[in-house]
């Protein structure tokens, strides 16, 4: 029922106090917050720094703007609405399919164009923001995901959340939507986190509430033969925000679509703790290596640094023992 | 990074605290602990009342000694005014007077008294019996209500009784109801026992209940069995004798309070219990002056028993943030705990716990509703609050009604607070399910709950008001809290599967 704190601490969890001071406190600058807090922003500044997002249809921002909803998504065959302040994945609305005058969800209900009005506007006027502040609403393009990857979620998009410390990827996973997550990708609401290795963005480990999972609850299919495809290219544009927005302690949400690999979805700068349970291993001792590095190091380098000592022990045999003192050399 | 001027800081905080409660326990002789003292009240009186321009005299009775209270000292306030203290055989009073004075005024008088285990009842002189008059129709009625006590009783104590009894709300008849439209209950139950022969008189005293404010004298009877013995009834109960916390004020049969040249005038009580050694009790006069005897004592009566309440949050803020640092309880709103223990402290658990769980369940109901309407946030809260008041009003009104005065302290709840409360609960429901709306306002009532016990504790009431430096000592506590950067005891259990393999 319940650890020793020796335990956790041989095994280098980390838990919220530690993670609030030493890493939040020290290396995320309250400034820099709202770059990550508003969608919108976190995705103009990702195309400036040449990070692939999800395509941009269009923004609507005042109430009559909403009219011209219409002419921007004209010739789209998909595409998703989303307030800029959301959290947790509220006011999302995915259309699938436009069909003449209706609009299809994925569960095959129609909506009319009335229907899209009404949802933009509610967005503006806040309904959907934390603490009920006027909102923006973003028309994003649809994100075709991998094929192979479908197996393994129950509707929606699964995503990968990379934790970048001061640049350096330390520990990632993907997070499956399940049923009882209701399509949702937050652990605590019953989805699926699957521990990546940072070394080949195969499967570790599967959790669902705490407790381990070998297959997927909804479809049933194994966990231990994912492989992220686009590994390394997703760790570089995920280890990219770190110049993006200055935050020394990072969450990316990280998407693959099927076109045009891997994108970036939203920004953390308080990412959650449970993805050391989806690896079934602390980040202590990844987050005590990283501090140790000098700054300036280039994104490539970084991320080839963090594959070759985060990589688990014995799945990948080949490569050498980490040595602690290269990665200053390399600068 | 040095955390050097960090450890200073808690290290100067803490010394300072301990230091400066050395000095009050060993100077000022201030006990530890609350128990082994003698009990001291502090009485205020504070007169009102609208000068016109004229010349002024206010009369004032004031309390003796009596049984089970001691008087220490006394003192007055009151700038400009001439006074001097009246005693005869039957009472004392004080007296103040002034040429001429204008608009509000304010008169203090304050008493310090002992709580002593003096248990002999003090003699009174027996009034007179007084003549007794009725007009038309009231003495018919009078003389049947006093017919109907006399047969079912045996002596002065039973007849008063009786009597009270029959203008009681249970058994109050014609005849009573008749009289009470004439006469204000107490005088007439004097009149009405000295018509049966029962020597008696109205007296007028303070029940004593710690930090209370801007109370009044109720109105008690003391009715004598013989030249010698004599005990009090209450008017409202027919209860006879004298409760431990009744300080008896006026036992002349006087007014308590008379002004010459003024109008509107009042006065009103505070009162405040506190431990000391007798013999600092009498030292503590004579030291007040120094620097370091720096004390919220030397407030006004009223102001103390405000900041009596005060200096106890600080205990509240610690137990939240021990209980969010170092357990990992989740609270919605994160001081609300200490706001309701606050509260709590006003309606004693039980009924705060009902209050609160009533007032909570029916405000997220209500603003479930208020959701479907798409309002905007600031007019949805403001709408709750109005919602709350109504809730508050309405079980007040309901306990009331069915006879439960504990209902009316529910009033003390915060409202927007709690408004706010529902507000951050019904947001919670809606995104993360009634789960996650247990776990936090579990996790605050919880809290609130250890909060109450810590904060409503005799000995940390006794520590935070005497020893002003235990905030100094508490405040370097809550900054080493803060610097905490171990496992929350609840995330031992969270990260336990990772153990396991």
């Amino acid at each position: 029922m319940w650890a020793r704190p020796k335990q956790l601490k041989l095994r280098g969890i980390i838990g919220m106090n530690r993670r609030n001071i030493r890493y939040i406190g020290r290396y995320n600058s309250r400034r820099l917050y709202p770059l990550v807090d508003d969608k919108l922003k976190t995705k103009l500044l990702a195309e400036k720094h040449g990070i692939t997002t999800p395509a941009l249809i269009g923004t609507v921002s005042t109430q009559f703007g909403v009219k011209a909803l219409g002419r921007m998504i004209a010739g789209h065959p998909g595409f998703v609405i989303k307030p800029a302040k959301g959290s947790g994945g509220k006011g999302i609305l995915v259309i699938e399919q436009v069909d003449g005058e209706s609009f299809i969800k994925p569960s095959g209900a129609r909506l009319s164009i009335e229907d899209l009005h009404r949802h933009v506007s509610n967005i503006l006027s806040g309904l959907y923001s934390l603490g009920g502040t006027p909102d923006v609403a973003m028309i994003e393009g649809l994100i075709n995901f991998d094929e192979k990857l479908s197996e393994y979620t129950y509707e929606g998009v699964p995503d990968i959340r990379v934790i970048i410390f001061r640049g350096y990827p330390v520990m990632a996973m993907m997070r499956l939507s399940t049923a009882a997550s209701d399509g949702k990708a937050n652990l605590h609401q019953g989805a699926v986190g699957v521990g990546l290795d940072i070394a080949t963005g195969t499967a570790v480990r599967g959790v669902q509430f705490d407790r381990t999972r070998r297959d997927h609850p909804d479809t049933g299919h194994e966990l231990a033969s994912l492989r992220i495809p686009d590994w390394s290219n997703l760790l570089e544009l995920a280890a990219g925000c770190y110049e993006m927005t200055g935050l020394g302690y990072l969450g990316t949400d990280m998407v693959i679509d099927r076109n045009r690999g891997p994108m970036l979805r939203e920004l953390n700068a308080r990412p959650g703790l449970a993805i050391q349970m989806a690896n079934g291993e602390g980040l202590r001792a990844r987050l005590d290596l990283v501090e140790k590095q000098p700054e300036g190091v280039g994104v490539r380098e970084r991320v080839a640094f963090s594959q070759r000592h985060f990589a688990r022990h014995g799945e990948l045999k080949e490569l050498p023992e980490p040595v602690l003192a290269e990665a200053s050399l390399s600068t | 990074m040095s955390r050097l001027p960090f450890y200073l800081i808690v290290g100067l905080l803490m010394v300072l605290g301990i230091g400066t409660s050395l000095h009050r326990h060993i100077q000022m002789e201030v006990p530890w602990t609350p128990g082994e003292q003698r009990q001291i009240w502090e009485v205020e009186a504070i007169v009102d009342f609208t000068a016109l321009g004229d010349p002024v005299r206010v009369d004032l009775a004031l309390p003796s000694h009596q049984r089970g209270y001691r008087i220490l000292t006394e003192n007055t306030a009151s700038p400009g005014y001439g006074l001097s203290f009246l005693q005869d055989e039957r009472s004392r009073r004080a007296q103040w007077s002034i040429r001429s004075a204008t608009g509000s005024q304010q008169l203090y008088y304050s008493v310090r008294l002992q709580v002593t285990e003096d248990r002999r009842q003090q003699q009174m002189v027996r009034p007179p019996l007084r003549e007794i008059s009725w007009e038309r129709p009231y003495d018919t009625a009078a003389a049947q209500v006093i017919e109907r006590a006399w047969m079912r009783s045996a002596d002065p104590y039973t007849f008063t009784r009786e009597l009270i009894r029959d203008f009681g709300e249970d058994r109050q008849g014609e005849n009573a109801r008749l009289l009470l439209t004439q006469f204000e209950r107490t005088p007439l139950l004097v009149r009405l026992l000295n018509q049966a022969g029962v020597h008696a008189r109205e007296v007028s005293g303070l029940m004593l209940e710690d930090g209370r404010r801007r109370q009044a004298l109720t109105s008690w009877i003391m009715v004598f069995e013989d030249e010698q013995n004599w005990t009090l009834f209450n008017p409202r109960t027919a209860d006879q004798g004298q409760p431990d916390n009744l300080l008896l004020w006026e036992t002349g049969g006087r007014a308590v309070l008379e002004v010459q040249g003024g109008t509107n005038s009042r006065v009103t009580f505070s009162m405040l219990s506190r431990n000391q050694p007798a013999a600092a009790a009498v030292r503590s006069q004579l030291a007040d002056d120094t620097l370091l005897n720096f004390s919220i004592h030397s407030l006004p009566l009223e102001e103390q028993a405000l900041f009596q309440t005060i200096l106890l949050i600080p205990i509240g803020a610690l137990v939240v943030v021990f209980l969010r640092i170092i357990v990992g309880i989740k609270t919605s709103g994160t001081f609300m705990p200490v706001l309701i223990a606050l509260a709590f402290i006003q309606t004693t658990l039980p009924t705060g716990m009902i209050g609160f769980l009533l007032i909570v369940a029916v405000g997220l109901v209500i603003r479930n509703y208020l959701s479907y309407l798409n309002l905007l946030l600031v007019a949805r809260v403001s709408a709750v609050i109005i919602t709350v008041i109504a809730i508050i009003s309405l079980f007040s009104v309901l306990s009331y009604r069915v006879g439960l005065n504990a209902g009316l302290t529910i009033t003390f709840f915060p409202m927007i607070i709690l408004a706010w409360t529902i507000e951050r609960m019904s947001i919670l429901w809606e995104e993360e399910g009634p789960k996650e709306v247990l776990i936090q306002g579990g996790g605050s009532l919880i809290t609130a709950i250890l909060a109450y016990l810590a904060m409503n504790n005799p000995w940390i009431r006794h520590l935070t008001f005497n020893f002003l430096g235990v905030q100094l000592i508490i405040m370097s506590l809550i900054l080493l809290l803060g610097n905490y950067t171990g496992y929350r005891l609840l995330e031992l259990r969270r990260f336990k599967p990772v153990t396991e393999d």
